[in-house]
């Protein structure tokens, strides 16, 4: 990594798989494997037995097609992403107005767009197509520019509607990501922050309002995370037997696939959303904090190719995507422990589901792709020359 | 060219600068992450390692269910081993209340599969509030083939119903041995303490007679089950099992045969029956009717049954032998006489005159026969049942002897057989009224006491032991219906049975057999119709026609209406002691049919029946051994240690 300067000579294809940090990779596949070994002890009927159906063996097929994804979007040139990022925002937003209109209904909420052969959830996607779009949108920008008020208003814009769209399909977990992850990008930026100290003081006087907007299930899951016992078979359920999976863990755990609370259908979603409770149920404690271990490795790969970065497209997609790899993993694992309310956020890498690992593996291409393209000078609007 | 430099380096300065703030705030952005991911840890470590007890506590009491096993209620046999009382296999739909939610919900699913009440309805959501978790509740029971097959079709849209195969209680012979065996029904709320068992959904508990009396050996000991269950309250497997221990068998000292004949013999009459092993108050057979069904209690009555069972103004659900109250009349003579023999008030040559009445002051007391007996002493008085000789006798005696003797052959107390509801009757004397009544005894009473009426009341036990005691040599009895328990509790044996006398003079008792012998056998004795012909089986006894009227003076002038001319409830009590046979009396037997006319003409060919039959088939014997099967498997954990 020896500087060199302004390189104007273009990155041939062997060079850029070069580039490409394996080690992350290899993370990567750990973690998506620790999520096949949960799906496999899922699968199984009875504790002590496991199945690769019906999660394991399709989560793995997606994760193969996802990975190769990752690796084209990885050493596609990163000017690419910046020219294309609003296009990219455009037909994700887009995508949602679509779900808005109609889309497939699925679990009480309607996140999910049918593409024939695939349904895509296109709020998954908007998580990263906003991070491009703000990303380019701050790159053209100056430090003087930043301070001035009216040049924030577009990228609040970019990440209010798609928030105000989500939050009516309803999907209370995936606007509480879009608007901290868009404030992080805002943040990382240079926003002064006396702004977000007003943001957040008007957030706290509009709350009752918002409350007040809220769907019943939504007051709900607020109020029994809260207090957990106050309905104890209906709201409350979720997150007490969570607790308790989690808690009979104990240090150790009672052994792969040997998870009572999990196989005896006490834990529910447990291949989704509360696979983090199996997986201490059954590895203890010190399955727990290996997996949270793992996850910090990526995230300080995260930080790392970010800081590394020489332009500030790359720097703030790089942090982008994994602030929004962290919020993934922090929203859910605080929910499942009784931290914060149960909003739907899946486990990156592990829970079964497609299109959140799909689109996590998406943004861990752009990751990898901006350590590629680290040193590579970008203009206001993609091109190397133009400033 | 350098221009550009110029530019390029502005730019390089400008994005420098953006560089490091970005560096600066990411460095934040980092803080603020690792504070939140120690946030994590911090959590997970305080419920995996602080609190991780509780939650494998809890843990554990989601996954594992305790159920109770019902033991199978023990049977009741009579003595010839033959069952009285035995278990049948019920099907029926429980609930387990820990994995219904909304069991209104779940009632209405079930609704359209099987019939369930509305009043059912009540009682099942009542349950389902009231039970503690682990104890399901029962939704309906006997159900049929049918039903019991669309219930298991439709198991998936009912949770935590399922079919139980529990067992029911049977009476074989329900309508002849219902007063003796009473009925099991379900626990009552009183009643529902202390043992878990009678939590359980259709436990019952023993409500009258012998189920009632013997109860807690009939019951045995519930059993445990550890279960895991699943979410759904689906059994994935059991984990432990106490097996508990099946009730004891009861043996009865009831002759079944006998038993059953006698309930034949008195179909349609309003009737109660005694008959006694002279011996050791052995009771072979106690009949009560009319009857009723006690395995209809176990089923469930309709409200119009049910009240027509209460309102029966014969009194269906009462057994009579210990409950109904009735005055002994003539067959009390012999108490009397006893009492006065002891007394020497007379002696058995004393001779009175009866001229049809006796005057006391204005009074006139008549004896049943218009006319007279004549010359009467004991021997006649008993065997023709002469009123007059009896005014006279009693008068000589005195109240309070007569009642001394009573009580020593069984009136006036509570014989103490194993039964619930056993009725004291009244044997009335001076000191009795004083206190109940706050009067001087009249003399007049005496004199109704002296034919066994007035106050005096006595249930048909009581007659059939006195009887029993006048002929068996005077041994005192006690009534029993219990032969044995074949039960793991300890206490439960009776003592055995212990001879002692009455203390009455032999020669008396001699004197008062010979003229009971005489009222069946000598052809002027009131009973002579109803004699037994058959050598070696002949009987003896005394009737007795009590009045449940008055007769007015002046009905009498017109001539008494006769029996038959009056409605049900006004005619005379029937009344008939007898033993059998006449040497070494080994059958005791009091007969009362309610407002059933006279005792020679309706009670004692009832006795004379029952004693041949009674003879006939030995039910007194004890040859035969009962079988001793054991009625279940032996606990392969015992509750109680064999040492």
């Amino acid at each position: 990594m020896k500087e060199q300067g302004l390189h104007k000579t273009e990155l041939t294809l062997k060079q850029k798989l070069w580039q490409i940090q394996w080690f992350l990779v290899l993370l990567l596949f750990t973690a998506a494997s620790v999520g096949f070994a949960m799906l496999y002890s899922a699968g199984g009927e009875t504790a002590g037995t496991g199945s690769l159906n019906p999660w394991a063996s399709r989560q793995m097929i997606r994760f193969g097609l996802g990975v190769v994804m990752m690796l084209t979007v990885a050493v596609l040139d990163i000017r690419l992403w910046l020219r294309h990022a609003y296009a990219l925002y455009l037909a994700t937003f887009v995508m949602l107005v679509v779900i808005e209109l109609g889309g497939f209904v699925g679990t009480g909420a309607h996140r999910w767009i049918n593409f024939g052969v695939v349904n895509i959830q296109p709020s998954e996607l908007m998580k990263f197509t906003m991070v491009l779009a703000l990303a380019r949108y701050f790159h053209g920008g100056s430090i003087d520019d930043i301070s001035r008020p009216l040049f924030l208003l577009p990228p609040l814009l970019l990440v209010a509607a798609p928030s105000a769209l989500v939050l009516r399909q309803p999907d209370l977990g995936t606007t509480v990501m879009l608007i901290i992850a868009g404030g992080v990008i805002f943040f990382l930026a240079g926003v002064k922050l006396w702004k977000f100290g007003a943001l957040a003081l008007a957030a706290l006087v509009s709350a009752p309002i918002a409350w007040h907007f809220l769907r019943d299930y939504q007051k709900n899951r607020v109020l029994t995370f809260l207090d957990p016992e106050r309905d104890p078979l209906g709201a409350g359920y979720h997150i007490i037997q969570s607790k308790i999976a989690l808690g009979s863990g104990g240090l150790f755990g009672k052994g792969f696939m040997l998870g009572s609370q999990s196989h005896l259908k006490f834990l529910p979603e447990k291949q989704t959303d509360f696979i983090f409770t199996m997986l201490s149920e059954e590895f203890g404690l010190m399955g727990g904090l290996g997996l949270l271990g793992l996850y910090s490795l990526i995230l300080v790969y995260g930080f790392a190719i970010s800081l590394r970065c020489r332009n500030q497209f790359g720097r703030l997609v790089g942090l982008g995507v994994t602030t929004t790899f962290f919020l993934y993993m922090f929203i859910n694992i605080a929910m499942v422990i009784g931290l914060i309310p149960v909003v739907g956020a899946p486990l990156p890498l592990v829970s079964y589901g497609g299109t959140a690992m799909v689109s996590m593996l998406f943004g861990f291409g752009l990751l990898l792709g901006v350590y590629i393209h680290r040193d590579t000078q970008i203009g206001r609007r993609g091109s190397g020359e133009e400033l | 060219m350098g221009s550009l430099i110029a530019l390029y380096g502005t730019s390089m300065l400008r994005d420098s600068d953006r560089h490091k703030l970005f560096s600066r705030r990411a460095t934040m952005l980092a803080g603020g992450k690792m504070l939140l991911l120690s946030a994590l840890v911090g959590r997970m470590y305080y419920l995996q390692v602080i609190d991780s007890k509780r939650y494998a506590t809890l843990a554990e009491e989601n996954r594992i269910s305790l159920r109770l096993l019902p033991p199978p209620r023990g049977s009741i046999i009579d003595r010839f081993g033959k069952p009285m009382a035995v278990n049948r296999q019920n099907y029926r739909v429980v609930m387990n209340a820990e994995s219904v939610q909304d069991a209104e919900r779940m009632l209405d699913v079930l609704g359209d599969i099987i019939k369930i009440g509305g009043g059912e309805r009540r009682r099942i959501l009542r349950e389902f509030q009231h039970k503690r978790s682990f104890v399901p509740v029962t939704l309906r029971e006997n159900l049929n083939w049918d039903e019991v097959a669309r219930v298991e079709v439709n198991a998936p849209d009912l949770p935590g119903v399922t079919i139980d195969v529990g067992q029911s209680r049977y009476y074989p012979n329900a309508y002849e041995t219902a007063h003796i065996l009473g009925y099991v029904a379900a626990v009552s709320g009183k009643e529902r303490r202390g043992d878990p068992l009678l939590e359980l959904p259709g436990f019952r508990v023993g409500k009258t007679g012998i189920e009632k009396t013997h109860d807690l050996a009939l019951r045995g000991a519930g059993g445990r089950s550890q279960v895991e269950v699943n979410a759904l309250g689906r059994v994935i497997r059991e984990l432990e099992r106490l097996e508990g221990l099946p009730g004891a068998e009861v043996g009865l000292t009831i002759d079944l045969g006998l038993q059953t004949m006698v309930s034949r013999r008195l179909k349609g009459k309003s009737a109660a029956v005694v008959v006694l092993d002279t011996h050791n108050g052995d009771v072979l057979a106690m009949v009560s009717t009319p009857s009723f069904d006690p395995n209809a209690f176990n089923k469930g009555f309709s409200a119009e049954e049910w009240k027509n069972l209460i309102s029966d103004s014969r009194a269906p659900l009462t057994n009579k032998t210990i409950s109904g109250l009735y005055s002994p009349g003539s067959t009390f003579k012999m108490v009397v006489a006893l009492a006065a023999l002891e007394k020497k008030a007379i002696t058995p040559m004393s001779e009175f005159f009866c001229k049809g009445y006796l005057k006391l002051g204005e009074d006139k007391f008549y004896c049943w026969k218009e006319g007279g007996h004549g010359v009467v002493a004991l021997e006649k008085g008993i065997r023709e049942s002469c009123d007059v000789f009896f005014y006279e006798t009693a008068l000589r005696t005195g109240i309070d002897r007569i009642a001394l003797m009573a009580r020593r052959l069984g009136f006036g107390r509570v014989l103490g057989i194993d039964l619930p509801g056993e009725q004291p009757g009244l044997m009335p004397s001076r000191g009795w009224k004083m206190s109940t009544l706050g009067s001087q005894w009249m003399q007049a009473e005496t004199m109704l006491a002296g034919i066994g009426q007035g106050y005096m009341l006595a249930t048909p036990l009581q007659m059939a032991v006195m009887t029993a005691q006048l002929v068996n040599g005077g041994l005192r009895i006690k009534p029993r219906l219990t032969r044995d328990i074949k039960s793991p509790f300890p206490t439960m044996e009776e003592p055995p049975f212990e001879q002692t006398k009455l203390d009455i003079d032999p020669l008396h008792l001699t004197l008062i057999r010979n003229a009971m012998h005489a009222v069946v056998n000598h052809p002027t004795g009131t009973a002579y119709k109803a004699r037994i012909d058959k050598p070696g089986y002949e009987m003896g006894g005394k009737t007795g026609t009590v009045q449940v009227r008055r007769i007015s003076e002046e009905e009498r002038e017109k001539g008494v209406i006769k029996n038959k001319e009056l409605p049900w409830k006004e005619r005379d009590h029937a009344l008939f002691v007898g033993y059998a046979p006449i040497k070494n009396p080994r059958y005791a037997v009091s007969v009362v049919v309610e407002h059933g006319g006279g005792g020679a003409y309706v009670a004692a060919p009832i006795a004379r029946d029952i004693l041949l039959e009674a003879q006939r088939r030995k039910s007194a014997r004890r040859g035969m051994k009962r079988p001793t099967k054991r009625p279940a498997k032996r606990p392969t954990k015992r509750l109680w240690g064999e040492g």
